[in-house]
């Protein structure tokens, strides 16, 4: 079936099936490798895309239930104000080990921060707890958040 | 977005890019360890880059390109050993890039990533290879101005005449110094660590400007022309073999390149029967599965359990052991006459690696030799399984080592490089095979478990007189499984007089391996639990005690040093405001408990600071840790990092993971059956480092075994209730 994607800012057409997982029809039909396979299941965030601004798990979301829905991966997480303030707060605090889902793990972030300029420690146990990093790098992903914050509110 | 020049190119030569192999000036390690170099010139074609040797190409603009040699699994090697050569050559690190080196055991010696060793290994190596090429670009700029060497001194990137003043830049001289003979790397001379302007100072990951955009270098991301994707399904018991399978059905499939039965011997850790599906998509060939019926053989190990294991387990611990591991004085005199005794049997469990990126590798033939692409820790070790199991010559198996989505030692094996590979010659097609997550912790090379009945004896005056352990552990005869096996000269063992340390093997025919601090991962949560035990049952603090046990600063064989243990307990103690009561959480029990652990030639003493809600559920508050590891730390950015992510990594296995078998089978297939740390549970861990007089070593994985037992004896002083089974139960910890 041929869908009509709204990718990173760009029209995308691809002929796939409905079923096929977001994830998939981005890495292996479109070549955009920003987000990460770790669970096939919803339990990892490492293949975290926005939807509208909104993140969700692109291995559980069949293309066909993307629709007009904005997608944005990683790679275009430098288009907005906040998502270019993570990226250098995670460069900044020298976040990544491995770095395999910190791609997933920034557009949490970045999800946050954008309808959160200043979250608690709460707030980010609960918008990133779907995320996991298994160098469980959480001392400078939490600190990370809280830099991007607190740079916000010095505007 | 795609950048081609991201990817490694199939086409790619197993050389530096542009270099002509026989002008080469070769710094490696020869066969009996020692450095040399052989003469040569190198000039790259269009860029004007020369290289100095094997490592350190500069381009005329002064511009720096250095080899890694080692893999990179999230542990910061592929920019600290780049750091430590840098730092000896004296150049500007902003002007350095990096490339993964190729395997080749020529230029490079030996390349992996494991037992916390690079460090370890190569620190002396690299900075005599930076202290060569500065050595050369320095004697080049002394004939240029026909001054002595002497009067020649180094900044970065620039070579400087002391008395006139004179400057040349690298760049201008590097194509002369590439023709000088190299010095003599046992005498080259190396900087005071005084003025180091690299080491030491925190540099972030090489990679991780890349990682943030989200380009693509990771192993997954490997991307060849005309490739087709691979999943491969094996026996769910480990080592069955496949009688027949409905090829022609899954073949019929829209999408479905092929299905193919490929051949596999016994080894576990080799090649193993299995089903090939490839597919146009990853998620075709998986969903493949689904119509997939292969008839399996099971073999001899369908009858596993982990109930069985632990029954046979508790019978073994009626009999003698039948390996001694050690043995000091007289245990059983000693025991009788002790003036306390205690008994106690500890239990932890199988675990998974499950390192984020699942198993996979990119394999094709081409121009009669196999080329991979894959995240391994170790690329030569996997090319000789390549070479051995498809009966090809060494020379005919390049292996590109891409970064890795973490290691944690499961990497160490290449079974999915040798699938990759054999899937790959058998249906001529460039091949991407790609695990699932129910693939890799199903077949994994798991942290092997252990039952250990331990009796401690301690006199009139509270010392720890007494030890004995019967560990029962796994392996075929008296040959421990993979990782299965422990030293007799674990701590306490060698600080206590009386000591006897025997064992008893369960031939199971499980995977196993190693595992982020294999064996002592496991027992540091069992000898430093039961330390903790026979320290409240002597009556004294748990510090006092670990203190007396370490004695006098003392070396103890030729690896062990109480003296560095007694520095990092000291300092952790300080850190934690130990022996004063932690503040309680608010309707909680709150404890502290200490650990102390020697591993991978790392010190490290910790406290878990743990609270404990009424129905059981923990909290970890707080972790404190000091850690020696030498002399010099290399880059203290990634070396917390990692101590932190250690840390974490020990919590969560005490906190909940376990692979249970049934029927020969794993039980636990992702993440919701094994879970992993999340950000709710981190807590903070505060880190420092205690520099002592010896030379660096490595952080991969020193720091994790004391987590465990730390936390587990934070619990103990909240509850009163001891953990003696990994993971904790948190039904025990009721108020």
């Amino acid at each position: 079936m041929t869908f009509r994607l709204m990718i990173n800012g760009k029209a995308r057409t691809v002929d796939v099936d409905p079923d096929m997982p977001l994830l998939w029809v981005l890495r292996d039909t479109l070549d955009i490798k920003g987000p990460k396979f770790g669970c096939g299941a919803g339990l990892c965030g490492a293949c975290t895309v926005h939807l509208d601004g909104q993140p969700v798990r692109s291995c559980q979301t069949p293309v066909s239930a993307v629709g007009k829905a904005r997608v944005t991966t990683i790679e275009a997480l430098d288009q907005t104000a906040v998502g270019r303030a993570v990226q250098q707060a995670w460069l900044d605090l020298d976040v990544m080990q491995c770095g395999y889902c910190q791609a997933g793990q920034m557009m949490s972030a970045t999800a946050l921060l954008t309808a959160n300029p200043a979250p608690t420690d709460e707030d980010i146990d609960g918008a990133m707890a779907g995320n996991i990093c298994r160098c469980a790098t959480y001392n400078r992903i939490r600190a990370a958040i809280h830099q991007v914050a607190a740079a916000h509110r010095k505007g | 977005m795609m950048d081609g020049s991201e990817m490694p190119q199939s086409s790619a030569p197993d050389r530096p890019r542009g270099l002509d192999r026989r002008l080469f000036l070769k710094v490696g390690l020869g066969a009996g360890g020692a450095l040399m170099l052989a003469a040569g010139l190198g000039q790259a074609e269009g860029t004007g880059e020369v290289a100095l040797s094997a490592y350190i190409r500069i381009r005329p603009d002064g511009s720096v390109t250095l080899q890694s040699k080692n893999p990179e699994i999230g542990q910061g090697i592929k920019t600290s050993l780049p750091m430590i050569i840098a730092e000896e050559l004296d150049v500007d690190w902003a002007r350095v890039s990096i490339e993964q080196a190729a395997t080749d055991a020529t230029r490079f010696g030996s390349q992996f990533a494991g037992g916390s060793l690079s460090t370890a290994l190569n620190y002396d190596q690299m900075r005599k290879v930076g202290a060569a090429g500065r050595a050369l670009l320095i004697a080049a700029a002394a004939v240029r101005w026909s001054v002595p060497v002497a009067e020649c001194r180094t900044e970065p990137g620039v070579v400087i005449h002391s008395p006139s003043g004179r400057r040349l830049d690298y760049g201008t001289l590097v194509a002369d110094a590439a023709k000088l003979p190299p010095p003599d790397l046992a005498t080259v001379a190396l900087k005071d660590p005084k003025a180091f302007r690299i080491i030491g100072k925190p540099h972030g990951g090489i990679d991780s400007a890349r990682i943030v955009k989200g380009q693509p270098i990771f192993g997954i991301d490997t991307v060849v022309p005309g490739m087709v994707y691979a999943v491969f399904e094996k026996c769910p018991v480990f080592g069955g073999k496949v009688v027949s399978a409905n090829l022609d059905e899954v073949r019929a499939l829209k999408g479905v390149r092929g299905a193919l039965i490929v051949r596999g011997g016994p080894a576990l850790e080799g090649l193993l029967d299995g089903v090939a599906i490839l597919a146009d998509s990853w998620w075709t060939a998986h969903r493949a599965r689904q119509t997939l019926k292969v008839v399996w053989d099971e073999g001899a190990s369908a009858t596993v359990s982990s109930e069985g294991l632990a029954a046979t387990a508790d019978a073994l611990s009626r009999q003698p052991g039948t390996k001694v591991l050690r043995k000091d004085g007289d245990v059983d005199t000693a025991l009788t006459g002790a003036a306390r005794v205690l008994e106690a049997a500890y239990s932890y469990p199988f675990i998974a690696h499950a390192p984020l990126e699942p198993q996979n590798c990119t394999a094709l033939m081409q121009d009669g030799k196999l080329v991979i692409h894959a995240p391994t820790q170790t690329p030569q070790a996997g090319r000789t399984l390549v070479a051995k199991t498809l009966g090809l010559p060494e020379t005919d198996v390049i292996v590109h080592v891409t970064r890795c989505g973490g290691g944690f030692g499961r990497r160490l094996n290449n079974d999915y490089m040798v699938e990759a590979a054999a899937i790959a010659r058998q249906s001529g097609l460039p091949v991407k095979l790609v695990w699932s997550r129910e693939d890799d912790m199903r077949h994994d090379f798991y942290r092997p478990g252990a039952f250990h009945f331990l009796k401690g004896g301690i006199d009139a005056q509270g010392h720890l007189v007494a030890w004995r352990n019967h560990f029962v552990s796994f392996g075929q005869g008296d040959k421990f499984a993979p990782s299965a096996g422990m030293s007799g000269s674990e701590t306490p063992a060698r600080l206590v007089p009386h000591c006897l340390i025997e064992a008893s093997l369960i031939p199971a025919g499980l995977p196993t391996g190693a595992l982020r601090a294999p064996s002592s991962n496991g027992l540091s949560f069992v000898f430093q639990s039961f330390l903790d035990e026979l320290a409240h049952a002597a009556g004294q603090d748990p510090l006092a005690f670990q203190l007396a046990l370490m004695g006098e600063p003392r070396m103890i064989g030729t690896d062990f040093d109480t003296g560095r243990a007694i520095a990092v307990l000291k300092t952790v103690a300080k850190m934690a405001d130990w022996g004063h009561p932690p503040v309680a959480r608010p309707g909680q029990r709150t404890g502290k408990g200490l650990a102390f652990y020697f591993s991978h030639r790392g010190y490290f003493a910790e406290v878990v600071q743990a609270s404990v809600a009424e129905g059981g559920e923990i909290t970890v508050d707080k972790v404190w840790v000091a850690g020696d590891v030498g002399s010099q730390i290399v880059n203290p950015s990634m070396a917390r990092n990692q101590v932190q992510g250690a840390v974490l990594d020990g919590l969560a296995q005490a906190l909940g993971q376990e692979i249970t078998f049934r029927n020969g089978r794993a039980e636990q297939s992702n993440f919701d059956g094994f879970p992993l740390l999340r950000m709710p549970q981190s807590c903070p861990v505060e880190v420092e480092f205690v520099l002592s007089d010896h030379p660096p070593t490595g952080l991969g994985e020193p720091a994790l075994p004391p987590a465990p037992p730390a936390l587990c004896n934070a619990l103990f002083a909240a509850t009163g209730h001891r953990v003696r089974r990994l993971p904790i139960d948190t039904a025990a910890l009721k108020a």
